[in-house]
């Protein structure tokens, strides 16, 4: 969800020295005759009609985002594979080529195989412990469930092959390398989709804390370097894309930093976004909170409590790491964006899709913040994972998980372990 | 490792750059029936020079295997490195590259970040172990262990943004071709390597014998097609043969049957590896390697003299891995094959002669070692997933006295339980 308006706009200005690609957005053709030195946000005469615009569809994308947060983590789930399953379909449909296409039937359908594969593959892994966690009331649902979840990986090979061994039963001489492209292509971006995705669902499944700090992050990012370029923006910043300054950026970055430790304060007081779903349930949420969002008081300084009221003020440990993450939407995550725009430079192409209005298509929108879910989810298990490792924890869960017979074996393996080590270590 | 399955047909495609030297004298004859092996006048010639490379490699896994496991993941690495630098080098357009210094590096820096990650994540529980004696190589490598993903994620992350500066106008769309073509090539080389490294460090036997079936496979289609070869098998490989294909399915799948007992006997081959040490192996036997005693039928044992029969629940394994090698391994050949027809070439590589780069080599054995990874999960190895992912979790997030008092509480909890 970002209102990635330069990013867009830089795109719009290209039009002048790019061709067109099939059927794109309306942007106004008056900008096309502005080439060269003029196209800074600053000097743009329309850019209030498209401010407008981009600020309207902004708002609804907002607004839905909002309800689904509220409504729960399956419902964001949910909404994250229908995205998904919009991204694949631009991006399929991207470098297809319509003349190929009628010389080999079936083809299209071969794509979406592999995508219900992956699907699949990346969804099951993540959502095993807790499909397992929902059935456990029925005694035949639960056999079920948990023997297919045992094969799982057997199961997702075996219709890959099926894919590939079609693939190479449908190749037709003269169109080799047109399908072998399409074949590396179609690869690229499953990865590119399913990894941002699963990685996101994963996030959503400890807490929506994760999910939604990051996401709206960028979204920050974005507006922020979309005014200061608006007000101040002199300088360029870099060649792909023209239309971004350097004073939008450090801008954006302070007001990113500034507004992630705020942030991280504000969600972090709700439950419903810290607590970590075990199941696939829908209903609320109590959990006790973990050391990460307990308040710690620190005494001000003695100057800055001359001028304030508040002599302590209270703060999440998890401020410090949202710092972090902040640090790296501000100063990495715009590097999706960068790739996005060469990407389409590249292959001279105006936008990935135009379901949004003002914004082209879904994968305008969710190029930074593919970058930011990965980098989310490895932070997470990194390094915050580990802090809030305790032993209760791990005790908790083993007992939760796994059965009487396994916990034994765990006791073993685990004091032969402890016992090696010792000897090691003396 | 003879290919008739893995190698590209010689006589009607073009040559790109320096490839190997074969005559071309073969290019007149140029009508269907003259494609197929039986009649290739130059076919016995070309047989002893692919004999002799074979037995070079035969000889040189040979005694890698019997080196042992570190050795033979050494051997692992270093065709991958070979194989990496064939198809990196094959799609690059020197032209362009001239005007692109460093971006060569590039593609060498994910190959390393790749090697990070995916060895690192296989050989986590080896190396802790091999760590134990010295206390300060213990804390360091645990710590690496325990940040391995983060590190591979900012190396990755430093090769993205490296990517995206070196952009330049008018090589925009050749670059992000390399990028996405390198991406592919990792992805396709080291999945079936980390596959095949799992694989050893579980028992040599589960590298070593689906890498033998593989070679008897194409042995004998090579062989079945060299002497029955009639029908043409499929329009992407002239030379194959329906004869070859059938042939060499049925020998595979006898060859499985009795090279399992044969290999299944040894120690060395059958026992897992712990560690990163080099030295003997002992271990208790797997059920799946005792041999079980059938006795035979009335109407069999009347003829021969034995009485029983003994098989190792593993040869049933076998006849599995038997069958999808014959059936679906193949196709690996076929999708190099016509891989090297769509971007009009000949070869991977020359490295080995008669028979082409290593990748071509390689191409059946890597749909192989997925397949014998996935089928070695999920169907032999025992339901103590969780307990190993536990303990995974255990040891890299507690530290010592924690993990004495989770053994401490764990005791107590248990035999509270048993009481009740």
């Amino acid at each position: 969800m970002q209102k990635d308006k330069d990013t867009n706009t830089s795109a719009v200005s290209t039009p002048t020295t790019r061709n067109r690609h099939r059927k794109r957005s309306n942007e106004a053709d008056a900008e096309v005759s502005k080439a060269n030195g003029d196209h800074l946000l600053v000097h743009d005469k329309n850019k209030y009609k498209s401010m407008l615009t981009r600020a309207y569809s902004s708002l609804w994308m907002i607004g839905g985002f909002a309800l689904i947060i509220y409504m729960g983590h399956l419902y964001i789930t949910a909404m994250v594979i229908v995205i998904q399953i919009f991204m694949a379909r631009e991006l399929f449909n991207l470098l297809r080529r319509a003349h190929e296409d009628r010389q080999l039937p079936g083809f299209r359908l071969l794509n979406w195989y592999f995508f219900f594969t992956a699907m699949l593959f990346v969804h099951g892994r993540i959502l095993n412990q807790r499909l397992v966690n929902t059935v456990t009331l029925d005694k035949v649902l639960y056999q079920l469930v948990s023997s297919l979840v045992k094969y799982h990986m057997a199961i997702c090979y075996s219709l890959y092959i099926a894919g590939f061994m079609w693939f190479i039963l449908t190749l037709k001489k003269k169109m080799y390398k047109y399908q072998f492209g399409q074949y590396a292509w179609t690869h690229m971006i499953l990865i590119v989709v399913f990894t941002q995705s699963s990685f996101t669902v994963a996030n959503i499944f400890e807490g929506i804390f994760w999910f939604l700090l990051p996401a709206s992050l960028i979204v920050i990012n974005d507006i922020a370097a979309y005014i200061f370029g608006f007000f101040f923006g002199r300088t360029p910043l870099i060649k792909l894309s023209p239309k971004k300054t350097w004073e939008g950026f450090i801008g954006a970055s302070v007001t990113t930093i500034i507004s992630a430790f705020l942030l991280a304060n504000l969600m972090g007081h709700s439950q419903w976004l810290t607590c970590p779903r075990k199941d696939l349930s829908t209903g609320w949420l109590h959990c006790d909170p973990g050391p990460l969002f307990k308040p710690e008081s620190y005494a001000l300084p003695g100057w800055i409590a001359l001028f304030l009221p508040w002599k302590e003020i209270s703060i999440l440990p998890v401020q410090w790491h949202a710092l972090c993450i902040g640090l790296f939407a501000s100063i990495i995550a715009p590097f999706g964006g960068f790739f996005a725009s060469g990407f389409k430079r590249a292959f001279k192409i105006k936008d990935f899709g135009d379901s949004i209005p003002g914004h082209g298509g879904i994968t305008d929108r969710m190029d930074c913040q593919m970058v930011m879910a990965v980098f989310a989810y490895i932070y997470h298990q990194s390094f915050v994972v580990p802090q809030s490792f305790s032993v209760e924890m791990v005790l908790d869960q083993i007992l939760m998980n796994l059965s009487i017979e396994e916990q034994q074996a765990l006791y073993l393996r685990l004091g032969q372990m402890l016992a090696g080590k010792m000897v090691g270590q003396s | 490792m003879k290919d008739q399955y893995c190698s590209s047909p010689r006589t009607p495609r073009a040559r790109q750059r320096r490839r190997s030297n074969e005559i071309p004298s073969e290019i007149i004859k140029l009508d269907g029936r003259d494609l197929l092996l039986v009649n290739d006048q130059l076919k016995y010639r070309s047989m002893w020079v692919r004999a002799y490379s074979s037995l070079w490699m035969l000889a040189g896994v040979s005694a890698t295997i019997y080196l042992g496991h570190l050795y033979m993941c050494a051997m692992v690495v270093i065709v991958q490195i070979i194989m990496a630098s064939e198809l990196f080098n094959l799609l690059r357009i020197v032209h362009q590259d001239n005007r692109l210094p460093g971006f060569k590096l590039l593609n060498w820096h994910f190959f390393f970040t790749a090697m990070l990650y995916v060895y690192g994540r296989i050989l986590r529980q080896q190396l802790v172990k091999t760590m134990t004696s010295d206390k300060f190589l213990y804390t360091l490598v645990s710590s690496l262990i325990k940040y391995q993903m983060a590190i591979c994620y900012f190396l990755y992350i430093a090769g993205f943004v490296w990517f995206i500066l070196s952009l330049k106008k008018k090589t925009y769309k050749y670059q992000f071709g390399q990028y996405a073509w390198t991406h592919m090539i990792l992805i396709v080389v080291f999945t079936q390597s980390a596959f095949i490294v799992a694989n050893i460090f579980e028992g040599i036997f589960w590298f070593l014998f689906p890498a033998l079936l593989i070679a008897v496979n194409d042995v004998a289609a090579y062989f079945f097609g060299f002497f029955f070869g009639r029908t043409p098998l499929i329009k992407l490989s002239p030379k194959k043969t329906w004869e070859g294909f059938i042939g060499a399915s049925v020998a595979t799948m006898i060859a499985s049957f009795t090279f399992a007992s044969i290999l299944g006997s040894f120690q060395w081959l059958t026992c897992p590896r712990k560690d990163l040490s080099t030295g003997w192996l002992q271990c208790d036997p797997d059920p799946l390697f005792m041999p079980q005693y059938y006795p035979l039928p009335i109407l069999i044992s009347y003829w021969f003299p034995w009485k029983v029969i003994a098989v190792l629940p593993v040869q049933w394994h076998a006849l599995c891995l038997g069958l999808f090698a014959s059936i679906i391994a193949p196709f690996g050949g076929f999708f190099a094959s016509g891989f090297k027809r769509a971007f009009k070439i000949k070869d991977f590589g020359d490295s080995i002669p008669g028979h082409g780069g290593f990748t071509d080599r390689m191409d059946c054995q890597m749909v192989m070692a997925v397949f014998v990874y996935i089928y070695h999960q999920s169907f032999i190895v025992t339901e103590d997933y969780s307990v190993d992912m536990f303990l995974d979790q255990i040891t890299r997030n507690l530290s010592f006295e924690e993990q004495q008092a989770l053994y401490g509480k764990l005791g107590q909890i248990l035999r509270e339980g048993l009481f009740i």
